[in-house]
């Protein structure tokens, strides 16, 4: 039986029905036509499909649509509407990207970090992006994004 | 040579916003509306048996299927470089996980559940599993038709053996040798299967019109190869390739696995049985690792002959491929192989036989190395052990036979120019070779290894590049090929050359990826060639579009072209310094004589570029006579690593990597190749594990068993070093360096090991299980269990390299 659920998706909030049984990264991608969390194992392994769930990374494909009723949800293209992060700034200036697949689950973990620890150290950077798999870049230019990103928002307290 | 202004300089990458932003189109971001259709695939649950029948009736019943397809549609053989697959198979499959039939629904959740209501009725055969049962005389046979089949012509498929291609090279005398060399040593290495992992599985939409046109939206790395083996493929249905059109916007990765064509077959055939539907095929994550293609096993013996002063006298290298079931392009990875298995070193006399043998496992095809990362692990391994041998270091005993400049390679043609030596030196330097580092932690030791490395990329003759540029009316440009933006950075590296002859910086140049309707040609982006290739033709067309600039300013205003530049998107005359004309004022409109009238109009240029000078023919006793290979890109690797002494567990303190870049288009994208290939070669050697049941099933097709790194496995330190002897014939003297990045790895941390804790592993992967284990003098392959991650079931060291069947056939 169909269901209708509300949330409040970069900002907006959207209305539409849906199967109790959907799946958050299909409806967000065949529903409400954000396609930058994207579909790269469908089991929670490789992070392509992160979204910010009430500010908490999660991955949409273990989550049912269902389940987040009532909740906001932020993905890439809610970061950077009027202008780039600076992480978003961090991540071109560094080349921290090659096919660029896994760049949103990335740009969205290394968000929740820098909003919970705007300092954090290289192992808190890399076990913050621990859960998402990048196969190109060997993830170096990724950490030095994020480090790069957290020093230009002020020196540590 | 002139000052460069853009090449040479690494500006921001132009496909950086749409990746950050999230506006990157992959294929499956694509809206096709909701008369979208979904496959599934009924996959063949054995490695080996005879299909008696398949009945669809059932699942043909459900509401929202609109078709389902099997071999009796498309009785058609396809494959890039030798026909021996079928679309669906007709009469047998042969190995797990193949596809056997393709439901096609309204809704993907529709298409799933009827293709478990398709019954396949099997006839079990025989398993082909282990090397030495595949090569015996009475072996059964894989392809019994192998010799009935269309390849290309340096393929020697051997008709009633499963030996799908022999590549013999031979040059001076190989017994000789040996009798010249004070010491000979040889071993046996072995190298299992690994997958490629990109983060984007495969996919494909198809949309075969009313009109009776084909369109394709692929996640590939080869969009004009796909139409050109897509309408070989369905040409008995009246398709050509004006009637085929293939578009590859973004790709999420390949490495190589999205080279060529795999699971692509089934949408382009799957899309003309639905007429007027677009119908989509996407893999999942588990149909990535066992029906794309895989890195082919190997075993590998050597026979290494050196004099006492360290000079190389003979190297016999035989390596046993395990190619799986369809080896259309995995036996281009057995032939290059063959070709090139001296590694980068001067060797007199050589004596190499590549043997590409089918099994019950899944198609090997191209992977990030092409064969070289493979076959380094034993070479380099060796190395440093005959090096022991000799007494003598392992850097010095490289150095010493590594290949210069115009030596003769293995099959006779004369090597490019190299910076071998200087790369060696650079990397021992910055890794302090010859000083050794001690962990203050007692049950940890710390190790150091070393490995050189080539490649060349691995073309036909006639692999040819081209592309288009046309001016805008505000005198920026649009450059169009058909490379790959794969992740390397080449849209960025094309527009740095195009920049560099028609100084238009790179920001205001747009290129984008290919639609074979539109883009100029290419032929796929693989072997590490389109920077290179590529590369050659959009600097032709960006020289052609600068001289009819330069004939429409002599014509319209009579200024001799010789005496024509261009600087800042304006020409300009060397004796005439008070003329300058801006690109934007003519590079459409033509340029206004005295008379009113206007000369020119929009201005559009083309080039192309095919090696000329290759040849695949050769003797296929010897290899000799031909030039198979475009050039080679060399340099040397080495590794700082610590072992815990309990665990097994290894961190990578340090990795240095010097590559010959013949000349670095954009540095930071070199250094972002050395970052990302050494990551993926030391997964191949720390992490990935894959396991097959004797069965032939594949049983860690997934993330969580078969582990790739993550963040938290990478070295502590990586440091690039780009070498730049440029390559005569490339653009500014560049040449590749993607895929060899990868290549060191392996053998470098294999020595590493040996070098910190005294064991010498031969047999990849070297996890932390097995070092734990090897430590404590228990032999990995004793405890392994009933599974396999290489097609050979026994001892490596007892292999029989002169089995019966080849023997004879020597």
């Amino acid at each position: 039986m169909k269901r209708t659920i509300t949330l409040k998706l970069n900002n907006e909030t959207r209305s539409l029905e849906i199967e109790p049984s959907d799946i958050l990264l299909d409806v967000l991608r065949e529903s409400l036509g954000v396609k930058s969390p994207k579909i790269g194992c469908e089991r929670g392994d490789c992070g392509a499909c992160t979204v910010l769930l009430d500010g908490k990374t999660v991955r949409s494909c273990l989550i049912l649509a269902i389940e987040a009723d009532g909740c906001d949800i932020t993905t890439v293209e809610g970061l950077s509407v009027a202008q780039l992060t600076p992480l978003q700034q961090a991540f071109l200036e560094h080349g921290s990207f090659q096919c660029g697949f896994c760049a949103p689950g990335f740009l969205l973990s290394a968000t929740e970090l820098l909003e919970k620890n705007p300092h954090p150290s290289e192992a808190e950077i890399k076990e913050a992006i621990g859960g998402n798999l990048c196969r190109c870049t060997g993830y170096q230019p990724i950490i030095n994004a994020i480090a790069a990103a957290s020093r230009k928002t002020g020196r540590r307290a | 040579m002139t000052q460069l202004k853009f090449v040479g300089q690494s500006p921001a990458r132009i496909d950086g916003l749409d990746k950050i932003t999230g506006a990157a189109n992959f294929v499956d971001d694509l809206a096709f509306g909701p008369n979208l259709l979904h496959a599934e695939i009924v996959e063949s649950p054995y490695a080996h048996a005879l299909i008696v029948s398949i009945d669809t009736s059932a699942a043909e019943k459900v509401p929202g299927v609109v078709r389902v397809v099997t071999g009796k549609d498309f009785p058609y053989r396809f494959g890039l470089y030798m026909q021996d697959r079928f679309i669906f198979p007709t009469d047998r499959v042969r190995f797990v996980g193949e596809q056997v039939a393709a439901v096609v629904a309204r809704d993907a959740k529709t298409a799933k559940r009827a293709a478990k209501l398709v019954k396949v009725f099997y006839k079990e055969l025989e398993l082909v599993l282990d090397l030495a049962q595949a090569l015996r005389d009475d072996a059964v046979l894989v392809h019994p038709d192998l010799g009935n089949y269309t390849r290309c012509p340096w393929f020697f498929p051997q008709a009633g053996t499963n030996i799908a291609h022999w590549r013999k090279t031979r040059k001076g005398d190989i017994e000789q040798g040996f009798k010249q060399a004070d010491v000979v040593f040889e071993d046996t290495y072995t190298v299992p299967r690994y997958a490629h992992c990109a983060i984007e599985p495969h996919v494909i939409v198809g949309l075969y019109d009313l009109a009776g046109r084909l369109t394709l939206w692929s996640a590939s790395q080869s969009p004009y190869t796909q139409r050109h083996v897509f309408a070989q493929a369905l040409a008995p249905l009246g398709l050509s390739h004006k009637d085929i059109r293939v578009v590859t916007p973004y790709i999420g990765g390949g490495f190589g696995g999205k080279a060529g064509v795999s699971m692509e077959i089934i949408g382009a055939a799957l899309a003309v049985m639905v007429k007027g539907h677009p119908v989509k095929v996407r893999w999942s994550r588990a149909q990535e690792f066992y029906n794309t293609y895989q890195r082919q096993g190997v075993i590998a013996r050597i026979k290494l002959g050196a004099k006492k002063d360290g000079t190389i006298t003979a190297i016999e290298h035989t390596l046993h491929w395990d190619a799986g079931g369809y080896v259309e392009y995995g036996a281009n990875v057995v032939n290059a192989v063959g070709l090139s298995a001296t590694g980068p070193y001067r060797v007199p006399n050589v004596k190499i036989d590549s043997v590409c043998v089918y099994t019950n496992l899944p198609p090997g095809g191209p992977y990030r190395g092409f064969g070289y990362s493979e076959f380094h692990f034993g070479l380099e391994s060796h190395m440093t052990r005959v090096a022991q041998k000799l007494g003598m270091d392992p850097v010095e005993f490289r150095k010493k036979n590594a290949i210069r400049e115009g030596d003769m390679l293995a099959y006779g043609a004369k090597m490019n120019p190299s910076g071998l030596h200087e790369a060696i030196d650079r990397v021992a330097r910055e890794i302090h070779w010859g000083t050794r580092k001690v962990s203050k932690d007692p049950n940890k030791a710390i190790g150091k290894g070393f490995a050189c490395f080539w490649k060349a990329p691995a073309m036909p003759p006639n692999a040819a590049s081209a592309a288009f540029i046309k001016f805008n009316e505000d005198g920026s440009l649009n450059v169009s090929a058909s490379g790959m933006e794969i992740g390397q950075g080449y849209l960025t590296v094309m527009a740095q050359i195009a920049a560099e002859i028609l100084t238009v910086p790179v920001h205001r140049i747009r290129i984008e990826s290919p639609d074979t309707d539109r883009n100029a040609y290419e032929w796929q982006t693989v072997g590490s060639h389109v920077t290179w290739g590529c590369g050659n033709a959009v600097k032709a067309a960006a020289l052609d579009v600068r001289d009819k600039m330069f004939a429409v300013v002599e014509r319209a205003l009579g200024i001799a072209r010789d005496t024509l530049y261009l600087e800042d998107e304006k020409v300009k005359c060397r004796v005439r310094p008070d003329f300058e004309l801006r690109f934007r004022d003519f590079v459409i409109s033509g340029i206004q004589t005295a008379q009113g009238n206007f000369i020119g109009g929009p201005i559009l240029g083309s080039g192309v570029f095919m090696p000329e000078f290759t040849s695949a023919l050769s003797d296929p006793e010897t290899s000799q006579g031909g030039h198979p290979n475009v050039h080679y890109t060399v340099g040397a690797a080495a590794a700082i690593l610590e072992v815990d002494k309990q665990t097994g567990r290894m961190r990578v303190l340090k990795a240095v990597l010097a590559v010959d870049a013949g000349k670095a288009i954009h540095p930071d994208l070199v250094k972002g190749q050395v970052t990302g290939g050494l990551v993926q070669g030391l997964a191949t050697v720390l992490y990935e594990d894959i396991r097959y049941d004797l069965k032939g099933k594949l049983l860690n097709a997934n993330f969580t068993d078969y582990k790739i790194p993550t963040a938290l496995d990478v070295p502590d330190e990586i440091v690039p070093i780009i070498i730049e002897v440029a390559q005569p014939d490339g653009p500014f003297g560049a040449r590749g360096v993607g895929e060899h990045t990868m290549i060191p790895a392996a053998a470098m941390i294999a020595n590493a090991v040996e070098d910190a804790v005294g064991l010498r592993i031969k047999r990849l992967p070297i996890t932390a299980e097995k070092v734990a284990l090897e430590l404590r003098g228990i032999a990995y392959d004793d405890v392994k269990g009933s599974y396999m991650g290489l097609c050979f079931l026994g001892q490596a060291d007892a292999y029989n390299f002169h089995t019966k069947s080849v023997a004879r056939k020597r």
